[in-house]
C-alpha cells in the first residue's frame, strides 16, 4: 500500500476514470476568512421586485430546505415547496437529539471560528474541502441568534443565558442543545418561520408529494416530477432553479437510525440526470444506539452521544463474564476500553473510533447482551452478542440521580421504554449502528451540483464533513446551508433569469413524466413473489456485512456481486400490491428501494477504489500497527465525484483534488 | 367568547346557589320559621325605602335568568358544535375515559335534568302551582310552611336528592373549568387547588342544601 | 405471542369503513407496536391482499407522524406515540382495536390515515415569531429567565401527532393550539405579537372545525409529550386579555 498507483491501474473493470473537477466559485487566492466576505460581494443579485417573477423548487423540509424556502420566501421569490410527509414539521431532522456547535466562544475556553474550522475539518479526517468547512464554522453563530430570536427554547442557566455542552471529538463546550431534543426545537423553528411564508403567500406547501424524477431541460434543472402520494397523481413542477435538500441515504443498510421514509430517490434521479455523486461510501456509524432486538426490526433508535459525557463505555474483560448481570461484575473484571485505549479523550473519541471498537469487542467474544445469529463473511451462521455497556452508575454516584434525570432523562424513558429495562439501575446496552451518511451530491462552493441549477443543501449533499462527521455538526450544517449559505449564492444564478418559458408539453418534461410512469407501471406489473422488504432486508445485509464498519477488496467485490443479483431479482420478481391511483405505500417504498439497489452498487464500488482508511470510510487493508485508520494522502487527497454513465455502464470517476492551504494535514491522532 | 359566557354565568350561578343555601339554613333554626319568613321578607324589601318595593329582587330576578339564559345559550351553542367536530358517525368501538370524570364528560345531560328540576322548583315554591303536601284546599302558604310541606312528602326529597346530585356534580366539573376558561389554571399546584375546591364547593351545596329537607322529613324540623 | 388485530379499513374518505379482524401468531415481545403491524401487512402482501395503510416516519417517538386509537385510547395509553408502544404491554392472546385517529377535521385518506393539514393552517395564522433570516441579535442581547425559558420547552416538546384531537370528547385541538401558544407567550422574542397571535390562532383553530375545549382533560392523559392543561388556561388567559387590547384579528 505505499507506492502510488492510479486509480485506472485498480478499476478492474469496476469503473472508468474522466477529468479532474475543481470548484471554480470561492477566490483561492484570498485569505481563508476573507473568501465567504468575497463571494457573497461578488455574486450577483436579484432586485427585489424580480424576485417574485423567479420560482424555486426545494425538495425536503428538513433544517436546510424548510430554512431555505423560509429565507427565500422572505426574501420574495417564489418558492414551491416538497415533502413526502403529511407535514413539513415531520423531516427527520426532528430526530436528532444532542446539540448543535456554534464557535460563539460564550464559554472563554479558547474557541473560535478557526478552532470550529480546525476541529471539523480534523473530525472529518482531512477529506473535506476547506473552503466550506470554514464557511460553516463562520456562519454558525449566527445560526444561534436565528434560532433564539424564532423562539427556539434552547437549555438556559439561572442567568438567563445559554448553556453549552462539550460533544465528542473537541475539547470546548460550543454544542448549544435543548434538552436531547434539539433536532426538533431547531426544525420546529424553521417550519414556524417556513409556515409563516406559507401563509404571507411566497411558499406554496406541497405534503405527502414526494420526487421521482428530474427535469433538465438543455443542460439546466427545470424542474421535478412528483408523484401526489393520496391520489397517485403524476405531476410535473417547473421552476428556474432546484433545490435538494432531501437528507441522506443511511436507509440503504435497511436498519438505520433514520426514518422510514428516508430515501435517495431525489438525489439518485437528479444522479442519473447528470449531478455527479461525491464520496457516497462516506457513511458514519453511530456508536450508542440501542442493540437489535430480531429480525422483524424495522429500524435502530439513536441515543444522544451526549451520553458519552457522563457515562463510561466498558465490556468485561473476560468472555465467560458476558452472560452475567453487569452489577455483579466486580470492577477489576470490566474493561473501560476507550478510557484504556484513548487515555485524553476517553468516552469522547469521535464516533468512528468508539464505533469500531465496539464492534472489535463484539468480534472477540466480549460482546453484552441478548445473543444474535448472523452470517460471516464466508456466509455460516453464528451466534454472537451485539453489544457493550454503557454506565452511569459513577455519574449517579458523583452528580446524584436527579442531575443525570435532568440532564438525560428523555432518553432514559425512552431506553427503558424500547428494552423493557431501568438505567438508573442496569447498565444500559448500546451498540453502533448506521446513522449519517457524509457522501452525497457533489456540490461546489455555492452548493450547485454538476447539473447547472440544481442545488444540494444539508445532508444531501458531501461538502462538509469530509470522511466523518462531528457530533452537534449536522444541524449546523444544515441551517448553515439552508438560512446563509443558499440564499447567498442562488441569486448569482437567478440573477441571469427568468429563463425560457417552458411548459408540459417540452419534450424533456414529457420524457421525464413519461420515465417516471413506466417505472411504475413496470413496478406494479412484475407481480412476483417477493415483498419490497424482504428484499430491502437482504439489500441491507450485503451493506451492513461488507461495506459497514470495515471494508475489505474482496468483501467488497462480492458485495457487488450479490446487489447485482438482488437487482435483477427485485426487478422480476419483486410483488407491489395495489395500484398506482390510491394511497399505496407498498409502491412508494418499491419506488425507493429499486434506486437503493443502484445506490449500494455504487458506494461499493466508491470504497473498492479508496484503498485507504478515512474517518467513516475503514478499509482493512489500511491500517497501523495499532489497527488505526491509515490514510494515504499521497493517493487519495481528493473527493470522489461519480458520473453516471448510463444504464448498464460502470461509473465514471472524476477527482477533486483537495487543497489544504489553511491547515496542516496531519495523521487524526485522539490518543 | 362562547366559554366565556359560560364561565362567567355559571360562577354567577354558583354564587347564588351558596347564597341560596345559606338562607336556606335558617330553616334550622328552632324558632318555628320566624326568621326564615324574615328573610323571604327581607329578599323583597331590600334596599327599601331607598329603592321602591321588591326592585331589588326583580333586578336580581332578571339578572339571574339572564345568566341562566346565557349560560343555556352557550351550553347548546357549544354542544352543536362539538357533535360537528367529532365527525359523524360512531367514533370509536370502545372509547376509553384516562382522566375525565363522569361529569366531566356529560355536563349537558347534567345541565339538562337541572333545567327541569328548577322549572319544578319554582312551580312549587315561587307559583305556588304545584302543592306538594298542602292539605287540601289551601291555596297559598307562608315561605316556612310551604317547605315543611313539601319535604314532608318521601318522594319529593327523593326528587330533590336526585336533582341535587346533579346539580353537585355538574358543578364538581363546571367550578374548576370555569375558573381553567377564564385562565386560572396555569400550573400544576394551580390545578389540585382548583379541582379540590370544586369538589369542596360541590360537597359544601350537596349538604347544605340536603340537611333541612331530610330533617324535615324525619320530623325534626317543623 | 399471538394476538387478534381488529382493525379500521376504509378504502378512501368517500367510502365508509368498517372494523377487520386479523389473527397473528408469532409476535414477539421486543417488537413495537409499528413493527407488529409491518409482519401482518407481510404477511397481507404475499398472501395477495392489500396491506393496511398507516402513518409512521421517524419511529423513535419524535416526528409525529405516526398514531392510531389502540383499544380505545389514542397512542395505546402508555405515555408514548404509537411507534414507542412495545408488544411487551399486551396480554398473550389479546384482542386489539385499531383505529384511526376519528374528528370532523381530519379526514380519513385511507386506513388508519388521516389528513392532519388542519393542524400546520393553526400554526400559519400565527404559531411564529415573525423574525426574518439575518435580522437577528446576538443571542445572549436578551437574557431569558430559565423558569419561563423551561416552560416554554416543555410546550415546545408538541410533535402535532393530533392525539389530543382524536382522544377529546369535543373533537378539540386545543392542547395543540396552546402548547404553541404558551411556547411562544413564555419567551421574551414572543411578546411582540403574543395577542394578535392568539386570536388569530384561535379563530383559525375554530374555522377548520376543531370543536371547544370544555376542560375534560383526556388530551393531557394522552399526550404522549405530557403538555399539561395549565398550557389551555394559559391560551384562555391570553386570549382574555387579548380582548381588550383591540388588536390582531377578532375572535
Amino acid at each position: 500500500m505505499t507506492e502510488t498507483i492510479a486509480p485506472e491501474q485498480t478499476a478492474g473493470g469496476y469503473w472508468t476514470v474522466g477529468e479532474d473537477i475543481a470548484d471554480t466559485k470561492a477566490n483561492r487566492d484570498l485569505p481563508i476568512d476573507k473568501i465567504w466576505q468575497d463571494r457573497k460581494f461578488s455574486a450577483k443579485l436579484v432586485n427585489p421586485a424580480n424576485r417574485r417573477k423567479l420560482t424555486v423548487i426545494i425538495v425536503g423540509t428538513g433544517l436546510a430546505g424548510g430554512a431555505a424556502a423560509a429565507t427565500l420566501g422572505e426574501a420574495g421569490y417564489n418558492v414551491l415547496n416538497f415533502c413526502y410527509q403529511d407535514s413539513p414539521r415531520r423531516a427527520h431532522s426532528i430526530a436528532a437529539q444532542g446539540g448543535i456547535n456554534a464557535a460563539k466562544n460564550y464559554r472563554n475556553d479558547g474557541d473560535s471560528t478557526y478552532r470550529l474550522f480546525y476541529d471539523t475539518v480534523k473530525g472529518g479526517d482531512y477529506r473535506a474541502r476547506e473552503t466550506n468547512v470554514y464557511r460553516l464554522a463562520e456562519v454558525s453563530a449566527n445560526i444561534i441568534d436565528q434560532c433564539v430570536a424564532q423562539g427556539v427554547p434552547f437549555a438556559r442557566e439561572y442567568g438567563g443565558l445559554l448553556d453549552t455542552r462539550s460533544f465528542g471529538g473537541v475539547q470546548v463546550q460550543r454544542t448549544f442543545y435543548a434538552r436531547g431534543q434539539t433536532g426538533q426545537q431547531l426544525l420546529i423553528g424553521a417550519y414556524q418561520a417556513l409556515e409563516r411564508q406559507v401563509a404571507a403567500g411566497t411558499v406554496k406547501m406541497h405534503s405527502r408529494h414526494e420526487m421521482i424524477e428530474m427535469i433538465v431541460v438543455d443542460g439546466r434543472a427545470r424542474g421535478i416530477v412528483t408523484r401526489d402520494m393520496v391520489t397517485g397523481r403524476i405531476e410535473s413542477h417547473l421552476a428556474d432553479a432546484v433545490v435538494l435538500a432531501t437528507g441522506g441515504y443511511g436507509n440503504v443498510f435497511f436498519l438505520s437510525t433514520n426514518a422510514m421514509g428516508c430515501n435517495v430517490t431525489a438525489a439518485w434521479r437528479a444522479h442519473r440526470k447528470g449531478a455527479y455523486f461525491g464520496n457516497p461510501c462516506y457513511t458514519q456509524i453511530h456508536p450508542t444506539c440501542i442493540p437489535v432486538h430480531g429480525d422483524t426490526q424495522s429500524k435502530l433508535t439513536l441515543m444522544s452521544e451526549s451520553l458519552r459525557n457522563d457515562g463510561r463505555i466498558w465490556v468485561p474483560k473476560r468472555a465467560e463474564d458476558c452472560a452475567k448481570d453487569p452489577r455483579q461484575i466486580p470492577e477489576e473484571d470490566r474493561d473501560y476500553y476507550l478510557e484504556r485505549i484513548y487515555p485524553s479523550f476517553g468516552n469522547l473519541v469521535p464516533r468512528d473510533i468508539a464505533s469500531r471498537q465496539a464492534k472489535y469487542m463484539c468480534d472477540e467474544g466480549r460482546g453484552v447482551g441478548p445473543a444474535i445469529t448472523e452470517r460471516d463473511h464466508a456466509g455460516n451462521e453464528r451466534q454472537m452478542r451485539r453489544g457493550v455497556y454503557l454506565d452511569f452508575a459513577e455519574a449517579i454516584g458523583r452528580l446524584g440521580k436527579k442531575a443525570v434525570e435532568a440532564k438525560y432523562g428523555n432518553l432514559f424513558d425512552m431506553y427503558q421504554q424500547i428494552t423493557g429495562e431501568n438505567p438508573y439501575e442496569v447498565p444500559m446496552r448500546i451498540y453502533p449502528a448506521v446513522h449519517y451518511t457524509m457522501g452525497g451530491l457533489w456540490v461546489d462552493y455555492d452548493l450547485m451540483s454538476s447539473i447547472t441549477g440544481l442545488y444540494v443543501c444539508g445532508e444531501a449533499n458531501f461538502s462538509d464533513h469530509g470522511a466523518n462527521r462531528l457530533g452537534a455538526s449536522a444541524l449546523m450544517q444544515g441551517l448553515a446551508d439552508g438560512y446563509f449559505v443558499l440564499p447567498n449564492t442562488i441569486n448569482d444564478y437567478l440573477a441571469n433569469g427568468p429563463f425560457e418559458k417552458i411548459d408540459a408539453s417540452h419534450p424533456a418534461v414529457v420524457e421525464a413524466m413519461e420515465s417516471a410512469t413506466g417505472r411504475i407501471r413496470k413496478l406494479l406489473s412484475i407481480n412476483g413473489t417477493r415483498t419490497v422488504d424482504s428484499i430491502h432486508k437482504e439489500l441491507g445485509q450485503i451493506m451492513w456485512e461488507y461495506c459497514g464498519m470495515e471494508r475489505w477488496e474482496d468483501g467488497l467485490k462480492t458485495a457487488i456481486d450479490r446487489i447485482r443479483a438482488l437487482r435483477q431479482e427485485f426487478w422480476t420478481n419483486v410483488k407491489v400490491t395495489g395500484i398506482n391511483e390510491d394511497f399505496n405505500q407498498a409502491l412508494e417504498r418499491a419506488g425507493r428501494l429499486a434506486d437503493f439497489l443502484e445506490l449500494g452498487e455504487l458506494m461499493c464500488v466508491d470504497a473498492l477504489h479508496r484503498r485507504e482508511s478515512c474517518g467513516g470510510h475503514f478499509r482493512g487493508e489500511s491500517q497501523t500497527e495499532e489497527g488505526e485508520a491509515l490514510r494515504h494522502d499521497d493517493e487519495f487527497l481528493y473527493a470522489a465525484a461519480w458520473e453516471w454513465a448510463g444504464e448498464g455502464k460502470t461509473p465514471v470517476l472524476h477527482r477533486e483534488p483537495l487543497n489544504y492551504k489553511a491547515i496542516e494535514l496531519k495523521q487524526r491522532s485522539y490518543k | 367568547m362562547t366559554k366565556f359566557i359560560m364561565a362567567i354565568t355559571g360562577l354567577i350561578l354558583i354564587g347564588f346557589l351558596l347564597a341560596h343555601m345559606f338562607g336556606n339554613l335558617k330553616l334550622l333554626l328552632p324558632d318555628n320559621g320566624v326568621e326564615f319568613n324574615e328573610y323571604s321578607h327581607w329578599l323583597r324589601e331590600l334596599g327599601y325605602p331607598a329603592l321602591p318595593h321588591s326592585l331589588f329582587l326583580w333586578i336580581f330576578r332578571i339578572t339571574l335568568l339572564a345568566a341562566v339564559v346565557l349560560h343555556l345559550w352557550s351550553a347548546f351553542k357549544l354542544k352543536a358544535r362539538n357533535d360537528a367536530s367529532r365527525g359523524a358517525g360512531k367514533r370509536y368501538v370502545d372509547k376509553k375515559s384516562m382522566e375525565s370524570s363522569y361529569a366531566a364528560r356529560t355536563m349537558i345531560w347534567g345541565g339538562i335534568i337541572i333545567v327541569l328540576f328548577v322549572i319544578m322548583h319554582l312551580l312549587q315554591f315561587t307559583a305556588q302551582v304545584l302543592k306538594f303536601g298542602y292539605a287540601d284546599g289551601v291555596k297559598t302558604l307562608a315561605p316556612y310552611d310551604r317547605v315543611i310541606a313539601g319535604f314532608g312528602e318521601w318522594w319529593v326529597v327523593l326528587i330533590y336528592a336526585i336533582a341535587m346530585i346533579a346539580v353537585c356534580m355538574h358543578i364538581s366539573h363546571g367550578f374548576y373549568s370555569a375558573f381553567a376558561t377564564l385562565g386560572a389554571n396555569t400550573s400544576l399546584s394551580a390545578r389540585k387547588t382548583l379541582k379540590g375546591l370544586s369538589l369542596l364547593v360541590a360537597v359544601l351545596l350537596f349538604l347544605g342544601f340536603m340537611i333541612p329537607p331530610v330533617l324535615i322529613l324525619i320530623g325534626v324540623i317543623g | 405471542m399471538r394476538v387478534t388485530l381488529r382493525i379500521w379499513r376504509q378504502a378512501n374518505a368517500q367510502t365508509p369503513g368498517k372494523m377487520v379482524t386479523y389473527p397473528l401468531e408469532g409476535v414477539s415481545e421486543d417488537m413495537s407496536f409499528l413493527e407488529m403491524l409491518d409482519m401482518l401487512n407481510e404477511i397481507l402482501t404475499e398472501r395477495g391482499e392489500e396491506p393496511v395503510a398507516f402513518d409512521h416516519d421517524c419511529r423513535e417517538g419524535i416526528c409525529g407522524m405516526c398514531g392510531v386509537v389502540i383499544n380505545g385510547i389514542a397512542h395505546g395509553g402508555q405515555h408514548t406515540t404509537t411507534c414507542q408502544l412495545h408488544m411487551r404491554s399486551f396480554a398473550d392472546g389479546a384482542t386489539i382495536d385499531i383505529e384511526p385517529w376519528k374528528a370532523g377535521a381530519f379526514p380519513v385518506i385511507k386506513d388508519l390515515v388521516v389528513d392532519r393539514t388542519a393542524l400546520d393552517r393553526i400554526i400559519q395564522a400565527g404559531g411564529f415569531i415573525s423574525a426574518n433570516t439575518g435580522s437577528a441579535p446576538d443571542a445572549h442581547a436578551t437574557p431569558a429567565p430559565k423558569r419561563e425559558a423551561d416552560i416554554a420547552f416543555d410546550n415546545a416538546t408538541c410533535i402535532g401527532c393530533g392525539a389530543c384531537v382524536a382522544a377529546c370528547p369535543n373533537g378539540s385541538a386545543m392542547l395543540f393550539t396552546s402548547a404553541k401558544i404558551t411556547h411562544l407567550a413564555m419567551l421574551p422574542q414572543g411578546q411582540p405579537e403574543r395577542y394578535s397571535r392568539v386570536k388569530s390562532m384561535v379563530a383559525q383553530h375554530d374555522d377548520e372545525g376543531f370543536g371547544a375545549c370544555t376542560n375534560i382533560g383526556e388530551c393531557a392523559q394522552v399526550c404522549p409529550k405530557g403538555i399539561p392543561m395549565a398550557s389551555i388556561s394559559q391560551l384562555n388567559r391570553d386570549l382574555w386579555k387579548s380582548m381588550f387590547r383591540g388588536e390582531g384579528k377578532a375572535q
